[in-house]
């Protein structure tokens, strides 16, 4: 086998250990609930009937590993079972509610990278400059401001005084296209803010170290054009470290949005989470929680075949 | 083998706290004392209502006004900071607790072992954090220490990576092999030899995830599933002053800048840290 290949299937034959234990913790949760989980779930004032129909409904009284093995054999069809709020099945909520946060944090996630990036380059070049220690003092404000707080401030400025942008809601991106971005303009600069710092302050370290190597050094002697020293060798030699800071921003993205969702009334999936948790439907919690998680799960291995793709030296590592 | 830190000169000591660091450090100082003192530092009661006082502006009677209930903001500031610092120090605790045992036993053992808690914590970090935070917080019941705890658990996989990485560093040592030849059991080794060898970049952690959990707690704060009314956290002060955002705007200044300045102040110390335990700087 290549190396890229044994690279690959090493990568593969992690990732189903990984999946099956991240679906034992999100089945445990329910797990975690103190006593009896269905007197919980039924609720404060529940009668004994409304109990017992609760234990049928997710099945509570059968044995634990027979509890798992069905819960997971559905979750493979697609049913996530059914919310105890609403009575609706909980993946047609997920999918319902699924849009308006995709469309924040893809937003974010480009706002981070088209700031971030060029930010972070740009320091690199007049590094112990002092534009590179007003980008330094910037990403370490970015990294401690709490996204939420920022999300109020620009709320109140930019939406309520001098309305610029809807303040809070979310419009559907199919119906009207121009319309789902306004709103998600707000929404996706407060997570970004974050974002934006550890981009900068990665692509920074990376780049500096890379622009130090001898074989810039070569390029620099032969004459080539800096911005394309920069653009073209330098951007390529990161490109790892630029997937790492990708992989872990959507990560963290996707738990931020489920505090800047409450502050925008964004119904997605985030909100579903919290009003949920809130409310002890924990059927649709699970069901968040595990798609969340497999979204990551996923990205990480789709992270790990690209740093084999753009750089041989991982996957013979 | 006994903790060392590498302090070297006082010179260089001197050198290493720059301005940032000092100020850091007199504002944390300032924070803990307050927190601490709080009933004798905080002019009124946190919970005390005035119904004739409702989203007062600043004044000599209230410094930061008062909020929807007529409380005064400056005390709920002062009370709240008690509780934010406790829910970071219990997520940092409890992160501590888990993630360091589980990382040095993984990075010590090797083989089968470290292959479990390697998949183990693999699995836990795909998790959002604060998603799963909610979760766990949802399922153990809603509250300031069921939260941190949710928190620090999702905290533990990080110094588990890092205690891993660290004691199969220095379960090659010699000492370590020294050690072993003079009978002392694995345990002796880890609590008397790997970890003193392996504590420093984990205080380093430890310190810059003080301002992630402040952060977090915030977070779960201000979605209500922390600090319970009519108690004050920063997040929770947050969440009421946004209710009333339109009729009392400067209401939610004064708790963000202190989340703000607080997780600003927890980074500067770790930077501190860093550089003073770093034997290279």
């Amino acid at each position: 086998m290549s190396g890229n290949a044994r690279f690959l299937w090493r990568r593969l034959s992690q990732f189903l250990p990984v999946i099956l234990l991240a679906t034992i913790v999100v089945f445990g949760l329910v797990q975690l609930i103190p006593g009896d989980p269905a007197v919980t779930l039924a609720g404060e004032f529940a009668t004994k009937e409304r109990i017992e129909e609760v234990r049928r409904l997710y099945g509570l009284d059968r044995p634990l590993m027979v509890q798992y093995g069905a819960w997971l054999w559905d979750a493979l069809r697609g049913d996530l079972s059914q919310s105890l709020l609403s009575s609706k099945p909980v993946a047609d909520l997920i999918i319902d509610r699924f849009p308006a946060t995709l469309i924040v944090v893809v937003g974010a996630v480009l706002l981070s990278l088209a700031v971030g990036i060029p930010l972070g380059m740009a320091a690199a070049t007049r590094a112990r400059s002092r534009f590179d220690a007003a980008v330094m003092a910037f990403s370490s404000f970015g990294v401690a401001l709490p996204s939420f707080w920022l999300a109020m401030v620009l709320v109140y400025w930019v939406a309520l005084s001098w309305q610029l942008l809807p303040a809070t809601g979310s419009v559907p991106f199919s119906s009207a296209p121009g319309d789902a971005i306004a709103h998600a303009i707000l929404p996706a600069i407060a997570l970004a803010a974050a974002g934006i710092a550890e981009v900068s302050r990665q692509v920074r370290s990376a780049l500096i170290e890379v622009l130090a190597s001898d074989y810039i050094r070569t390029l620099r002697a032969k004459g080539l054009r800096r911005w394309r020293i920069l653009w073209q060798h330098g951007l390529k030699n990161i490109g790892v470290t630029l997937l790492t800071v990708v992989g872990l921003l959507i990560n963290r993205l996707l738990g931020a949005t489920v505090v800047i969702e409450a502050v925008f009334a964004i119904p997605g999936i985030g909100s579903l989470l919290v009003h949920a948790a809130i409310n002890k439907d924990f059927a649709v919690v699970q069901g968040v929680v595990l798609v969340m998680v497999l979204i990551v799960i996923c990205l990480n291995l789709i992270v790990d075949f690209l740093y084999a793709a753009i750089d041989p030296r991982v996957a013979r590592g | 083998m006994s903790l060392r830190l590498s302090l070297g000169r006082p010179a260089a000591i001197r050198r290493r706290f720059d301005l940032s660091s000092v100020l850091a450090i007199s504002f944390l100082a300032v924070v803990v004392l307050a927190s601490l003192l709080a009933p004798w530092v905080a002019p009124y009661s946190p919970i005390e209502q005035d119904y004739t006082q409702m989203l007062a502006p600043p004044s000599a009677a209230h410094l930061l006004g008062t909020d929807d209930l007529g409380r005064d903001v400056f005390s709920r500031l002062i009370h709240g900071g008690k509780a934010s610092l406790f829910g970071a120090l219990l997520a940092v605790l409890v992160g501590t607790l888990i993630g360091v045992p589980v990382g040095l036993i993984a990075g010590f053992r090797g083989g089968w072992i470290d292959d479990v808690i390697g998949r183990l914590l693999d699995t836990l970090l795909s998790f959002p954090a604060i998603v799963l935070a909610v979760a766990i917080t949802g399922a153990l019941g809603i509250g300031l220490t069921n939260g941190m705890i949710a928190v620090g658990v999702v905290f533990s996989p990080v110094l588990a990576r890092l205690a891993r990485a660290q004691a199969m560093v220095v379960k090659q040592e010699l000492y370590v092999d020294a050690a072993r030849s003079f009978g002392a059991t694995n345990t002796r080794i880890l609590w008397r030899h790997v970890l003193p060898n392996a504590v420093q970049p984990l205080i380093v952690q430890v310190t810059l995830m003080l301002a992630v959990a402040l952060l977090a707690e915030a977070s779960l704060s201000f979605l209500g599933l922390g600090v319970q009314p009519p108690w004050p956290s920063w997040g929770a002060m947050l969440t009421r002053a946004y209710h009333y955002m339109e009729a009392a705007p400067e209401q939610m200044f004064a708790p963000g800048l202190a989340i703000l300045l607080t997780a600003l102040a927890f980074n500067a110390l770790g930077e501190t840290v860093r550089v003073l335990l770093d034997p290279t700087n």
